[in-house]
């Protein structure tokens, strides 16, 4: 196979921000996660937890809560707003001001007709749901104390609040407080702090669950105002509560990291009445959960360590099988670096600015296993600071280093980079066209940026010196209404692929300016494409790991494809949980595919056979140890080197030499702020 | 080691509000060591089973009339004997219920006590000194009792003791700050009259205790200054010269307790064994100035074996009878079991941290080193050894060891000591500690030049010589490591031995010395593993190696008989938890062995640092 020459880069500081709420929605499988910055996730759960839409985050916008009614999905925030998500255009689609200062918890009725929300001032205000907007319809009986917590009851008659040291229900139809539920503080020294209660809900059969910053989890009758049990989880906060859709099981996330699970069960063998019984006690977070959701099968956490974690439920699913195993998701699911091949120049993308590197260099040949000597430093040319509140949502730089593009939800900046003396340069006037953009790209030989657009078209502008002109629009047949998340040119320019959410794909013709083909509909959603620069075979890798070749000349998938198709891809492939997010080709082996998921990188040698179900698929170890001549009996087409991780990027450089863009976990994790103390042997 | 063992409440008391008494007269033995009898300080008279902290019966004189004499138990016609009034001896069987229906006698003059020694005849003494048997006193109960005291000369304290079964009353009296001894031995009467020695002015004894040992009565007094007193008095002589005239009575210091500020009050001393005495109302040395402490000590060695607090007020009142201690404390009269066993100089050093021979031993090089002006040569110091006193050995040597040069000396020494060994053996006057511990200072001796000396030294008691022997001679035979064994240990511990020769020996100890010696082995473990650096400062201490291997060799030695021993069930439970925990860690330590060896192995991984070019091969 050969020796290659790795750029081994850390000095990419990506910090995920941490999750401060999630909402899932059990019908269409979407879970939803807001972070401390503003941004807004969707996770597609019925397609392997893939990472399906991302909104940026906006300065100054802080989501407390999430809620979804049907598809539509609400936030409110200690900004004092409301705000509803157009998941199409992937930016908000308009806020109201609720004007009773910071909103703390947001709630919608089963019947989906009214929205509650809890505010600072002690009210908690309805809000009418219509087609296009929400309506204010009226407060509830004010309240001393801001309202924390809100959950309904579902027939829609009810709603429950958590307050500073109490409970209250209301009558939704009157407004009226109906009962009042002292809550008790923590013992010792925290006598004097008024408890909060952070997270409630509301059950059918009336029992209401709260969970409060003295670390109980407390179960009431909501018919008598009387409280049932009492459950110490936590010398910490019991900070978020979620319940099973069929209310036989509910989890608590508390501050030291754990997730408690009480089940609506029998206590013993022979009885029939049922209590919420402690039963499981899940550690998979360091730091605080702040976020909780119940799915049917599984208990989905994440708080301040910014992962996301999904945990099966062993009595849901089946045992020892892919669905059966923890998933910890901690990257997007999507690029955050952009890699100009002919320039070695790397762009990073973070939400509130660019950087722009050259890697380093060295001469000298060593041997594998060898660290050579850095003749020059890496060296950031430019920091690039966006302009405005948004985040930037997509960026790109163009192969020959010379332009550099970036979008937020509310513009599109271009610029021009010069290098014999670094200078930056805005393109002032762009055009009309190109307002908002999802995805960016340079056609290879810098003269052409694509961006993705409403309704899954895409605009090309043209650039040279002087201006910057709208060439077209591409649009796809399909009409669908999905954003493009996967843009690609390919090397000869003539051929455009992109990929949208609803898993289709269309590639364009773009000496035609029209579209060339749509590859058949693949049940999982695409998360890498590229176009062969010598064969113009798409190859298109899913969520599911499926991997698929298209020849774009034959409009068919190639012979190779079939036969990965009809043998399969090895076990241990489709047993990964990090999606390919990067493909790239080898200027000198036309046979060679290079792609890369969080964990490793993978050069998939189509002249090679394919690994059996049998053969080891990570072989790499074996192969080295063999002699020369034996190695090529044992070798499949799937070259696994799993010596760098975490990785963000793995990029080919025109000189054949790699750039593995790392960022260690750990790095990260050293970079949170210092967890609750938690008593520990020997301190 | 003595020991004081968690006490017991036998009854409460009822003290005066403004008295600084107890509120009880006198606890007596009735038939067994179970049985007492408690006055109290007024009317009544209790009988209590002491394991079941239980009264049997109770008896009560008339109101107005008082007790002033606490009660005894004539075993010979099992009757119970009290005084009231001073005047009115009131005798009673158990069965009797009312006091006012039983026998009284009224007799001529004032009653003292009334005492009586188990398998003995009551003995009435009267407050003027005369003593009479009861039963001769009852016979013609108005019968004239003479005046023994003179004027102005009243008993303080008295008791009655069986010495060669023959009965003695032994009281103290004070005469205008002067204290006596009276020893009155009844059939055939005689009566000695002794003067204690007079202490500081304006201290009298506190508290007296005898006790007979060896056809020698010992009387314990102790004064409030904290010293406590023995004065000895022979049966032998005794009686002799009968006679008005007072002899002074010799003491020796046994003990200087620590009285914390001012002098001791309510405070006294019990003698418990020939080395023990018990002592209450005396602070603790440790444990600042409380004075509301029950203290053992030992007289031997001056040590703290066993202490105590007691809640409340102490009321210097302490009475001892059979490995039981009463004595009434703040509202409670408490019974408090103890223990003497042998004492041990294992024991008492293992209190005493080796202070004082260090101490000694600076001392004897200090006299080394003052020069001696006269020179002999080493023949003449011969010859002077072999018949010369005392004194003048030791002078002789002492100037030999500081003028000569030592190596030159090696053979000479050796026959020097060796003559003086043989001499010691031969002649019991002669000895001479200091020369003899200078030789074996001087290392150049060993066990095989004079093999006599060790036990020379173990045969006079000499300890400190014994350690010096033990401390430098390379070659003590095993079995002569194990007579000193028997008699004390640190430095045995350090001296070398080889197992398979020593185990034969180890094997004739009995089984109490093994016991204490493993005692005094896990007392030593304990100490060091909790304080390392005493054991840098000890440099003559035995390493912690050196201390288990010794506990393994006992073991070994002894591990069947042990087993049987039931003294020995704690202590080899002990070691055996104490295995088990070293067991388990260092099974502990194994699990995680490797994980610490994948951690050095990781340390030599580099770190990767923000950016490096590598060459990486697939295949």
């Amino acid at each position: 196979m050969g020796e290659f020459k790795v750029h081994r880069v850390r000095f990419f500081d990506y910090m995920p921000s941490a999750i401060r709420a999630m909402a899932f929605n059990s019908r269409t499988e979407r879970l939803a996660v807001a972070r401390a910055d503003g941004a807004l996730e969707i996770f597609n759960f019925a397609d392997h937890y893939f990472q399906e839409k991302v909104i940026p985050g906006q300065d100054g916008r802080a989501v407390e809560a999430l809620c979804w009614v049907g598809q539509r999905l609400f936030s409110a925030g200690l900004n004092g707003e409301i705000t509803e998500y157009d998941l199409e255009n992937m930016r908000p689609r308009y806020t109201v001001e609720a004007y009773g200062g910071p909103i703390w918890t947001i709630s919608s009725n089963s019947q989906g007709t009214l929205l509650a929300v809890g505010c600072e001032d002690g009210t908690v205000k309805m809000f009418e749901l219509l087609d296009e907007r929400i309506r204010f319809q009226r407060n509830l009986e004010r309240q001393k104390g801001r309202i924390i917590s809100l959950s309904w009851h579902p027939s829609g008659t009810l709603i429950a609040a958590g307050m500073m040291d109490m409970i209250r229900i209301f009558d939704a139809e009157t407004g009226h407080a109906t009962h009042r539920l002292l809550v008790e503080r923590g013992a010792g020294a925290s006598k004097s702090k008024e408890v909060v209660v952070w997270s409630i809900a509301f059950l059918s059969d009336h029992t209401i669950v709260s969970g409060d910053s003295a670390g109980k989890v407390q179960i009431w009758d909501g018919l008598t105002g009387t409280l049932v049990k009492t459950h110490l989880v936590t010398k910490w906060d019991v900070l978020a509560l979620a319940v099973s859709q069929d209310e036989s099981s509910l989890v608590a996330g508390t501050s030291e990291g754990t997730v408690v699970q009480f089940q609506f069960i029998a206590s013993t063998v022979d009885q029939q009445d049922k209590e919420w019984v402690r039963t499981r006690t899940f550690k998979n977070h360091s730091h605080d959960v702040r976020a909780l959701a119940h799915t049917e099968t599984a208990v989905v956490s994440g708080g301040m360590d910014t992962q996301l974690v999904v945990r099966p439920l062993l009595d849901k699913v089946e045992k020892n099988t892919q669905e059966s195993a923890l998933r910890k998701i901690a990257f997007p699911h999507r690029s955050l670096v952009c890699c100009a091949k002919k320039a070695g120049l790397l762009l990073f993308q973070f939400p509130d600015h660019l950087e722009l590197w050259r890697v380093g260099e060295s001469d000298g040949l060593g041997k594998p296993g060898d660290s050579l000597p850095v003749k020059r430093n890496p060296e950031k040319l430019i920091q690039l600071k966006r302009k405005g509140e948004d985040h930037i949502c997509c960026s790109a730089l163009s192969p020959c280093g010379g332009w550099l593009a970036y979008s937020t939800v509310s513009a599109v900046r271009l610029y021009r980079i010069q290098y014999n003396n670094i200078s930056i340069t805005k393109v002032s006037k762009l055009p009309k066209d190109l307002r908002s953009a999802h995805q960016l790209c340079f056609s290879s030989d810098s003269s052409k940026l694509f961006a993705s657009s409403s309704h899954s078209s895409v605009v090309i502008v043209s650039l040279n010196q002087l201006e910057c002109k709208h060439l077209h629009t591409l649009k796809p047949r399909s009409g669908s209404r999905q954003p493009v998340h996967l843009l690609f040119a390919s090397e000869d320019g003539k051929w455009l692929a992109a990929a949208n959410a609803d898993c289709e794909i269309h590639v364009y013709n773009l000496h035609k300016l029209k579209l060339h083909c749509t590859v058949p509909v693949h049940s999982s959603c695409p998360t890498a494409i590229a176009i062969h620069p010598v064969t113009s075979n798409l190859v298109v890798v899913h969520a599911d790991q499926q991997i698929f070749e298209y020849s774009l000349m034959q409009k068919e998938y190639t012979e190779w494809s079939r036969k990965l198709q009809k043998q399969g891809l090895h076990s241990l492939w489709l047993e990964r949980d990090t999606p390919v997010t990067h493909i790239s080709y080898s200027p000198k082996n036309p046979a060679h595919i290079f792609l890369h998921d969080m964990f490793m990188f993978c050069i998939i040698d189509q002249s090679l056979p394919l690994p059996e179900a049998k053969t080891m698929l990570y072989n790499q170890m074996t192969l080295r140890s063999l002699p020369e001549p034996e190695r090529i009996r044992h070798s499949h087409a799937f070259k696994i080197c799993k010596n760098f991780q975490h990785l963000l990027c793995v990029s080919l450089l025109e000189d054949h030499s790699l750039v593995v863009v790392e960022r260690p976990l750990l790095d990260i994790m050293s970079q949170l702020p210092a967890p609750v103390r938690q008593k520990k042997f020997a301190t | 080691m003595a020991a004081l063992y968690e006490g017991y409440t036998l009854c409460g008391l009822v003290p005066a509000q403004t008295l600084p008494n107890s509120g009880i007269q006198g606890v007596e033995t009735e038939r067994d060591s179970d049985h007492v009898i408690v006055t109290d300080s007024t009317r009544s008279v209790t009988l209590y089973k002491v394991s079941d902290q239980k009264p049997l019966s109770s008896w009560t004189v008339k109101q107005g009339q008082t007790l002033t004499c606490s009660a005894v138990y004539s075993s010979q016609s099992k009757e119970f004997v009290a005084v009231s009034d001073s005047k009115v001896i009131r005798i009673w069987k158990e069965e009797d219920i009312l006091l006012d229906k039983a026998f009284k006698a009224t007799v001529s003059a004032d009653v003292w006590r009334v005492h009586c020694v188990p398998e003995g005849e009551p003995v009435v003494l009267f407050q003027r000194g005369a003593v009479r048997l009861l039963d001769s006193l009852l016979s013609a109960p108005q019968q004239p009792i003479e005046e023994v005291l003179a004027q102005e000369e009243a008993i303080r304290w008295s008791t009655n003791i069986l010495a060669e079964s023959k009965q003695f009353v032994i009281f103290t009296t004070e005469q205008k700050g002067d204290h006596f001894l009276y020893l009155q031995r009844l059939n055939p009467n005689t009566l000695q009259r002794y003067r204690l020695e007079r202490e500081e002015p304006g201290l009298s004894p506190l508290s007296f205790s005898a006790s007979y040992r060896d056809n020698h009565i010992r009387l314990l007094y102790l004064y409030p200054n904290g010293h406590v007193y023995q004065s000895v008095v022979s049966m032998r002589g005794l009686g002799a010269d009968e006679g008005a005239q007072a002899l002074p009575l010799p003491r020796n210091l046994l003990l200087g307790l620590p009285v914390g500020e001012g002098l001791l009050e309510a405070a006294s001393a019990l003698v418990l064994d020939e080395a023990h005495v018990a002592v209450v109302g005396v602070p603790h040395p440790s444990a600042g100035a409380g004075k509301d402490f029950l203290c053992i000590w030992n007289t031997n060695f001056q040590t703290l074996q066993a202490g105590k607090e007691m809640a409340g007020k102490i009321y210097g009142q302490l009475w001892g009878y059979s490995n039981k201690l009463f004595i009434p404390h703040g509202k409670t009269l408490s019974v408090i079991p103890y223990e003497c066993p042998k004492s041990s100089l294992a024991a008492a050093l293992g209190k005493l941290k080796q202070a004082k021979t260090e101490g000694e031993l600076t001392q004897i090089w200090s006299t080394a080193t003052t020069q001696a002006a006269t020179s002999l040569t080493i023949d003449q110091v011969l010859e002077v050894t072999k018949m010369a006193p005392v004194e003048e050995v030791q002078k002789e040597v002492e100037g030999l060891l500081s003028r000569a040069d030592i190596q030159d000396l090696q053979a000479s020494l050796g026959q020097l000591a060796s003559t003086l060994v043989s001499r010691s053996l031969a002649d019991p006057a002669f000895y001479t500690p200091s020369t003899l511990a200078q030789l074996v200072h001087t290392q150049s001796l060993c066990h095989s030049v004079c093999p006599d000396l060790v036990l020379l030294a173990l045969e006079k008691k000499d300890y400190f010589l014994c350690q010096l022997c033990l401390q430098f001679f390379p070659d003590i035979p095993e079995a002569v490591t194990c007579a000193c064994l028997k008699l004390h240990r640190n430095e045995v511990l350090r001296t070398p031995y080889s197992d398979t020769f020593l185990l034969p020996h180890l094997k004739d100890l009995s089984s109490q010395q093994v016991v204490l010696f493993l005692q005094y082995l896990q007392f030593l473990y304990l100490k060091y593993s909790q304080d390392a650096s005493t054991q840098m400062h000890g440099l003559r201490s035995p390493s912690l190696t050196q201390i288990m291997d010794w506990v393994c060799l006992l073991l070994d030695a002894h591990f069947t008989v042990l087993v049987m021993t039931p003294e020995a069930k704690g202590l080899l439970l002990n070691l055996h938890c104490f295995v088990k925990s070293q067991v388990r860690l260092v099974s502990e330590l194994g699990k995680i062995e490797g994980s610490l060896q994948e951690l050095n192995k990781m340390k030599v991984k580099k770190d990767v640092g923000q950016y490096s070019i590598e060459v990486i091969e697939l295949f």
